[in-house]
């Protein structure tokens, strides 16, 4: 592997890690505070894609259709969480799982009779539809800079809201006791929701943000979701921070495997996982 | 009474154990013996460190410091289901049974793990005559035998609290580990426990944690005092009573040792 | 329940099921010789999550692989004996539990559903990625195993009647070898671990070891039933060990309530019925069995067989009135 086709790589690995970030943080948020499993979560992602989908086509600007497309994530989810979620905080995972996995069923249907079932690409923005030149072969194309720069940009916004914000005061300490937090006299319910919400559209802003390059196509949620179990696994359920980390590691272990050993590529993450979880079982960012 | 007047058989020794969380030190330096037919009382008011030093002793909590030997062997790194089967048993601060199985399932299960097959899935546990009888036995000894056929969820607490005691007989251990027996029981049930943890005694080594005094001082052969997570005084019950640094560490926490 | 009342309504939803060839339909044969296969992978699977606490969200793997290895010995050594390929198909499936339950049984809670998630999900992809067992497009079985011995020959898989009879005979067998375990001293350990783990290992026992036979047991069990699908339909697809199915089995177990191995058994049953009767009424079925589970958890927790206790309490609470 020469210099430059390990620069396209490495590219490669922090944009696909870091759109797993993405996927991976509102799971691991809802796992960590609200103690939910949910197995709908892939569906999410599916949903922001199909969106913008749906809107570049409607309005020809993937801009706009994301413009668009967050907001109504997080109605979505504001309203899932209202209607199902909130049900579901004193149930076991048993439950927790059969009900997301009922949801996944009806959304991937629903998308099937709304929008059927071909594979549909999706327009990169014009201004960003070029390609930086890196050697006189190969060049690499500037939208998925463009992920890549947005991710780190919610990344540190995250960030932010975690530590520096009421919210994520609330999100910190409802981390630990939902008792401490309710005696404080913080409304939980008001803060559940948001968090929620919140996932929701960091999920579908993921699939928005990928769409172009993967193009939309059915069942396209249920891969994520299981790789992003397995970043929530390595990180450590509800840790923002070893999700960040986890989805790193995994985006070149996935990455490279596909180049070095190519025909073990689709099990690479999964030993990973394999060798974390015999090193750290509670995930690499959990205090010992 | 005094069974140390004859050459006494160490049961369990710990040398300086400790342990930290963090920054915070809950035991430090903690030096335990107890011998056979003796009963050990841990005291302390309440944060002094009691709880994480059994949970120390049974294996529950890795210690950072420090060393334990049972019967003069190394266990210090055992985990609790090893060192069961050595011969260290014991029993919870807040009760920890099978809430949904009957008093003799419970005990049996105790019985069970001195003679685990389980590669004999085709013979039926009910059918393991030895395990049955002992489990009765123990069920009698810690006196219980009125409740044999009980779920076990539904007892109350006291008996719930006997139950522990039964599980742990039922295991053979050698040392029992107590931790607040006595807890939550009111003046007769707290009477009977103290006849059934006279009666162990006999044959046995025992250590507790408890706050009820009058109990302490009806059954303690040696007292431990622990005060922040530090050892204060450890003698026969006359010495502790009359000890003036005891006096002194209990003088401004007189309510918590009542609790 | 009165244990002969039991006993008798057992007999007779068995001499029920033995009479549906009687029907003459061969939809019909097939369709129930699937129920049994599946009441077979549900009760497997309610080994772990109804009697060890155990949430299993990869139990497909292991129906998926004795399913392959039923596929691909036959593809490579031809025609094989049935008392061969059996035990194979079974010792291959429980083999791959224990090695992933070494891993995933050092978690607990949410992290053992995912983990048991996510290498189910790799072995699904040894399948659907690699040329091993056809990729996507999944085998087809050449021959189906034969049964005989020596010279005798005591039945033929071949044949319609006696698949479904073997079927059966193999559900039967294994509601009675679970019944027995669970019976035994082992199965009394699984049921503690269930109950309070942390308590048995302060009793002694090594839980760890008990678990992962437990998921061993499982998984091998989990093989006959992905053994009889293989020669029951003659093909086999990665999506055998697809979440899907995982999901589908795990729904079995719940819907006819944890911890029985009856209602397993009737929770396989009731789900592959909905399954062909929401199929038979519109092409969007899993808009329908989203729905009925999404229903069956915000208003009805404890699965099928939890239904005759709340009709009773709702009728005393009734009288009590």
């Amino acid at each position: 592997m020469d210099f430059a086709s390990f620069l396209i790589q490495t590219l490669n690995s922090l944009q696909y890690g870091l759109l797993l970030f993405l996927v991976a943080s509102g799971l691991t948020l809802v796992f960590g505070i609200m103690g939910i499993i949910n197995l709908a979560h892939g569906s999410f992602y599916m949903i922001g894609a199909y969106i913008a989908f749906v809107l570049t086509s409607a309005t020809g600007s993937l801009m706009l259709a994301i413009a668009l497309g967050i907001p109504l994530a997080l109605a979505i989810g504001a309203f899932l969480e209202w209607a199902l979620f909130s049900h579901l905080y004193k149930r076991d995972h048993l439950e927790q799982v059969l009900l997301t996995f009922g949801l996944i069923l009806i959304f991937e249907q629903l998308r099937s009779i709304l929008i059927g079932d071909d594979v549909h690409g999706v327009a990169i923005p014009a201004f960003l539809d070029m390609s930086i030149q890196l050697t006189e072969v190969m060049s690499y194309p500037v939208y998925r800079l463009a992920i890549s720069a947005v991710c780190i940009v919610l990344a540190i916004a995250l960030y932010y809201v975690i530590q520096r914000t009421r919210l994520g005061m609330m999100i910190r300490a409802g981390n630990d006791d939902r008792t401490m937090v309710e005696a404080l006299g913080i409304n939980i319910n008001m803060m559940y929701r948001v968090v929620f919400a919140l996932g929701v559209a960091l999920a579908a802003l993921a699939g928005m943000l990928a769409a172009p390059i993967s193009s939309v196509y059915p069942n396209m949620g249920s891969s994520v979701l299981i790789i992003s179990f397995v970043v929530v696994v390595i990180g450590g359920i509800g840790s923002v921070w070893g999700a960040l980390v986890a989805a790193l590691i995994v985006g070149f272990a996935d990455t490279f495997g596909k180049v070095l050993l190519p025909e073990i590529s689709g099990m690479i993450v999964y030993l990973v996982m394999a060798v974390v979880l015999l090193w750290r079982p509670e995930g690499i960012l959990k205090k010992a | 009474m005094n069974a140390t007047t004859r050459a006494p058989e160490v049961l369990l020794e710990a040398r300086k154990l400790t342990r930290r969380f963090g920054g915070l030190v809950a035991n430090q330096d903690i030096d335990v013996t107890l011998e056979r037919g003796m009963i050990h009382v841990l005291l302390g008011p309440n944060g002094a460190g009691k709880s994480t030093c059994i949970n120390m002793l049974s294996g529950d909590l890795p210690p950072s410091e420090g060393e334990i030997r049972y019967l003069g062997q190394d266990i210090t790194r055992l985990t609790a289901a090893q060192r069961s089967q050595v011969g260290i048993g014991r029993s919870y601060q807040r009760t920890n049974i099978f809430p949904q199985f009957t008093v003799l399932e419970n005990v049996r299960l105790a019985a069970q793990s001195r003679r685990q097959q389980p590669w004999r899935i085709f013979s039926k546990a009910m059918e393991a005559k030895w395990a049955l009888e002992k489990a009765h036995a123990c069920i009698e000894e810690a006196g219980l035998g009125k409740r044999t056929d009980w779920v076990s969820g539904v007892l109350s607490h006291g008996e719930q609290r006997q139950l522990e005691i039964a599980m742990v007989l039922a295991t053979d251990a050698q040392v029992l580990l107590l931790d607040e027996p006595l807890a939550g029981m009111g003046s007769e049930e707290s009477a009977n426990m103290v006849q059934v943890l006279k009666r162990l005694r006999q044959t046995r080594g025992i250590l507790l944690v408890e706050h009820d005094m009058d109990a302490v001082f009806a059954v303690a052969d040696r007292i431990t005092v622990m005060v922040n997570g530090q050892l204060l005084e450890c003698g026969p019950p006359a010495q502790i009573k009359a000890s003036v640094a005891v006096q002194q560490a209990y003088l401004g926490t007189e309510d918590s040792l009542h609790v | 329940m009165n244990t002969h009342v039991s006993l008798i309504l057992k007999l007779i939803a068995v001499i029920a099921i033995a009479c549906v060839p009687l029907s003459g339909e061969s939809f019909y044969v097939e369709l129930v010789a699937k129920m049994l296969l599946m009441a077979i992978f549900a009760m497997s699977l309610d080994l772990l999550v109804g009697f060890t606490g155990l949430v299993s969200f990869g139990h497909a793997a292991y129906f998926g692989i004795a399913a392959y290895s039923v596929a691909l010995f036959s593809a490579n050594f031809g025609q094989m004996s049935l008392w061969v390929l059996l035990p194979a198909a079974i010792l291959l499936s429980a083999l791959a539990a224990l090695v992933i339950g070494f891993f995933a049984i050092r978690t607990k809670g949410i992290y053992f559903i995912m983990v048991t998630l996510a290498f189910a999900q790799m072995a699904y992809f040894v399948f659907h990625d690699t040329p091993v067992g056809g990729g996507s497009d999944g085998m087809f079985l050449d021959a189906r195993p034969s049964t005989a011995i020596g010279s005798w020959v005591p039945f033929d898989l071949d044949n319609e009647l006696h698949m479904f009879y073997f079927a059966l005979a193999m559900m039967l067998l294994v509601y009675a070898f679970l019944q027995r375990v669970l019976q035994s001293p082992f199965g009394r350990v699984l049921m503690g671990i269930k109950s309070n783990e942390h308590r048995m290992q302060s009793l002694g026992y090594y839980t760890f070891g008990y678990k992962l036979a437990a998921f061993s047991l499982a998984g091998g069990l989990g093989g006959v039933a992905g053994f009889l699908y293989a020669v029951l339909f003659g093909y086999v697809t990665p999506e055998l060990l697809s979440w899907h199915e995982s999901g589908n089995v795990l729904l079995m177990v719940i819907l006819g309530g944890m911890g029985s191995l009856v209602g397993a058994v009737m929770g396989a049953f009731v789900f592959e019925a909905m399954r062909e009767f929401f199929a038979d009424i519109t092409k969007y079925w899993q808009l329908l069995m989203g729905s009925v589970i999404v229903a069956l958890v915000l208003f009805m927790p404890g699965g099928l067989t939890a239904i005759p206790g709340r009709i009773k309490r709702a009728l005393q609470g009734g009288a009590a009135k």
